[in-house]
């Protein structure tokens, strides 16, 4: 009797406070649902935003002139060659094929307002089309050449009513929709983009020569740090002693892992360009700085791979016969490898987000040639993004969305490498 | 597999390395971030011909310019500096010293600075006394006596009474910006010079009148928006009650966001700013090592790109940047003097 009452106590007890649990439970797990989705909506508003802005960039506007090409005004001779043509100056050309299409203006600064209609980069497109057809000189040719981003940025608005209105949009709205009837004017993806370097026209400023410095950067820090950071590793995983000297080493690899990139920007600065001469701005001295900062977790992630292959199999290797060195190269090394390259990947990727120590080097600068070694001057992806921001004309905030996006599908595909490989080869034992 | 890599990887580097041991090609500039967005044109420009490689710049500010650049003599030295003031005498003895010893000097056009507020609100109409009182840290006591008192005002009502009464927010470069140095020398001591004891403080004690007069107050009336230009633009189109400090170039690329405020009478225009009635304008310079005249290909080129009509004139394209034009007579001037790379003296 005393029995059953205690048991239906016990239940009763359970029983009753057994809302209050799945109360407790259900919000727990509401905490985790709205942090993730905290998270996820920051994630997005952030993607959105990039997106948003940045998709404009991809497209660029492109206006049909009528250009006169006399190679006597053009100051060229009877038989110009290739380096010639690609030398003269078409402004003047350009600006008179522009009064020829708007014959109303006549006053000085309505004129200067039209110069102001296509792209200073129209030049050189009209040098290019001569070069590769020089038949084009001494007649009217027909070119299509790159808008001023203004007039771009009017041409893709469909609806003009949002916008404020003031004259001189207004009389540029007008030029527009001339020019649209006439199927003069044109919007394309901007190919441009991916092939140009730098530029202080938006219309004409381009990824090519970050994505190029980017890539020198990287094979150098790659080149640097992959063999040093797994011979380092190796040796601490199977060669060293275990005393105190090995213990300070472990415990100082794992603290530079944490020390703030800037710092390794003074240090190449101080060492490499001070001391060692080698040249300003290069991916040469932005790859060894980058490979210094990687080094450590390449390090830890190689001996983590190295300690995760089991023993049994160097025992196994060692008893057939095999010496160390056999051991570690044809066993050890290559099970730990998919771990190996993984932990690079990832240091890597982090490599190419890295723009704080790159300005001490002088890789913060304005770039227009695409490099082609790693001693020509470079600049790296986020530091476009960052100098882009900072520019006055208003395009260049879209061009600063479209390099974030450029740098993105970069950093997403490296990882979805390292993710891959880890899928793809690693082993569990 | 990753052998083979390696082996690729390595062969490009070794190969890169060997190709481009010899000496530099190109021009390297340092200096100023308010030069920078001229002088990148110019570069451009001067590299499209395909003559020469296109000019290398980083904007280091207008002191870290001058480091760099007077840091010594030789290729693996910048051959330009940009400065959006002239050269200090204690950097022009540092650059005698470290072997720099003939500086061409280049006057290249003037930068105006805009106190400018967003669209959405009312054009302010200011006097350099009223922007000294609003934003210094110590003012001169309202009392009369010939003492410094912090700041008391917190309504832009307070400091005048014609002005609205808003709270004082102005957002502006941090220090280490030249455009901060520019607003300092020009705004605050521009407007303290006009309290009288303060001016004669000027002849008597240098270093205090400087202390009082150039520094900005710190309890949050003046707010330190970073160097991006862009992001002031930003928040003062998001905040209409705030008023920003920032280049010419900006106000002339925003317009339908915000205006710049009437300063002494005067407002921000291309014309008020070239003929120097617009109070708040500073010069543009470059200096170019003589020694590298020869040494690396393309800067006398450059140069020449620079100061000809086309670039810096009235019409030229710096002007389409917001560069105001010097003088005709100052032009051609300072045009001869760099054709004949005449080095400077401190004078």
């Amino acid at each position: 009797m005393n029995n059953t009452t205690t048991k239906r106590n016990t239940t009763d007890i359970v029983k009753a406070g057994l809302a209050k649990r799945y109360a407790r439970e259900r919000r727990f797990k509401l905490m985790g649902v709205a942090a993730v989705s905290i998270s996820m909506a920051f994630l997005a508003f952030l993607l959105i935003s990039i997106f948003a802005k940045g998709l404009p960039a991809f497209q660029t506007t492109y206006i049909k002139l009528d250009i006169t090409l006399e190679k006597k005004s053009l100051g060229l001779p009877e038989e110009p060659t290739a380096i010639e043509i690609s030398r003269a100056r078409y402004d003047k050309s350009i600006k008179k094929a522009l009064l020829a299409q708007f014959p109303d203006v006549t006053k000085r600064k309505e004129k200067r307002m039209l110069y102001q209609f296509v792209s200073s980069y129209a030049s050189r497109q009209v040098a290019d089309a001569l070069v590769a057809d020089p038949t084009l000189l001494d007649t009217t040719a027909s070119l299509w050449v790159l808008a001023d981003d203004e007039v771009a940025a009017l041409a893709r608005q469909a609806d003009y009513t949002l916008e404020k209105k003031d004259k001189q949009t207004e009389i540029t709205r007008a030029r527009i929709e001339e020019l649209k009837a006439e199927n003069r004017i044109e919007t394309r993806f901007n190919w441009l983009f991916f092939q140009r370097g730098d530029s202080r026209e938006p219309e004409a400023a381009g990824i090519k020569g970050a994505i190029m410095g980017s890539f020198y950067t990287l094979i150098v820090t790659l080149v640097l740090s992959f063999p040093i950071g797994v011979a380092a590793a190796v040796y601490l995983e199977e060669f060293a002693p275990k005393n105190k000297l090995t213990d300070i080493i472990e415990v100082n690899i794992n603290n530079l892992a944490a020390v703030p990139s800037i710092v390794y920007g003074l240090l190449g600065v101080a060492v490499f360009i001070n001391f060692f001469h080698l040249p300003r701005s290069a991916p040469l001295v932005g790859g060894i700085v980058l490979s210094l900062m990687t080094l450590p977790t390449i390090i830890i992630a190689s001996r983590a791979a190295l300690k995760s292959v089991p023993p049994s199999i160097a025992d196994a290797a060692l008893a057939l016969g095999a010496s160390k060195i056999q051991t570690i190269t044809h066993h050890v090394l290559p099970l730990a490898m998919p771990g190996i390259l993984t932990g690079t990947i990832i240091g890597m990727a982090q490599a190419l987000g890295e723009s704080a120590p790159l300005l001490m080097i002088g890789m913060v600068a304005f770039i227009v040639d695409v490099p082609t070694g790693i001693t020509d001057p470079a600049t790296v992806l986020p530091v476009q993004v960052y100098l882009w921001s900072d520019s006055p004309e208003r395009a260049f905030t879209e061009r600063t969305s479209a390099a974030i996006m450029v740098l993105l599908i970069f950093l997403i595909a490296m990882n979805a490498l390292a993710v891959l490989l880890r899928k793809q080869f690693e082993r569990r034992w | 597999m990753s052998k083979s890599a390696f082996a690729i990887a390595a062969a490009l580097f070794v190969g890169t390395t060997v190709t481009h041991a010899a000496g530099r090609n190109h021009i390297e500039i340092v200096g100023s971030s308010t030069v920078y967005p001229f002088a990148t044109v110019v570069a451009e420009r001067f590299g499209q011909s395909g003559e020469f490689k296109t000019p290398k710049i980083e904007a280091t500010g207008s002191g870290g310019g001058m480091k760099l650049f007077c840091s010594g003599a030789g290729v693996n030295t910048p051959d330009i500096t940009n400065s959006s003031r002239r050269i200090k005498e204690s950097e022009f003895d540092k650059c005698q010293a470290n072997g720099v010893v003939d500086i061409v000097e280049v006057l290249i056009g003037f930068d105006g600075i805009a106190i400018a507020n967003s669209v959405e609100a009312d054009q302010l109409t200011l006097s350099l006394s009223d922007l000294y009182l609003a934003l210094a840290k110590d003012i001169p006591n309202p009392d009369g006596s010939e003492t410094f008192v912090p700041n008391p005002y917190t309504l832009w009502s307070e400091v005048n009474n014609t002005l609205p009464a808003s709270k004082i927010e102005v957002l502006g470069p941090p220090p280490t910006s030249g455009t901060r140095d520019a607003f300092a020398e020009l705004v605050l001591e521009g407007g303290c010079k006009q309290v009288d004891w303060v001016k004669d403080l000027k002849a008597s004690d240098k270093s205090t009148f400087k202390a009082r007069c150039h520094s900005v107050r710190e309890d949050g009336h003046y707010v330190e928006a970073g160097e991006n230009d862009n992001l002031i633009v930003q928040k003062l189109s998001a905040n209409s009650n705030a008023l920003g400090i920032f280049g010419y170039s900006f106000l002339e690329e925003n317009e339908d966001l915000v205006q710049g405020s009437i300063i002494d009478g005067q407002e921000p225009t291309f014309e008020t700013i070239a003929d120097g009635s617009y109070p708040v304008s500073r010069p543009l310079y470059f200096y170019v090592k003589k020694a590298h005249m020869g040494q690396i290909p393309g800067l006398e080129q450059y140069l020449a790109e620079f100061t000809h009509e086309d670039t810096w004139g009235e019409e030229g394209y710096l002007t389409d940047k917001g560069m105001i034009p010097l003088s005709d007579e100052k032009r051609s001037e300072i045009g001869t003097a760099v054709a004949n790379a005449t080095p400077m003296t401190m004078d």
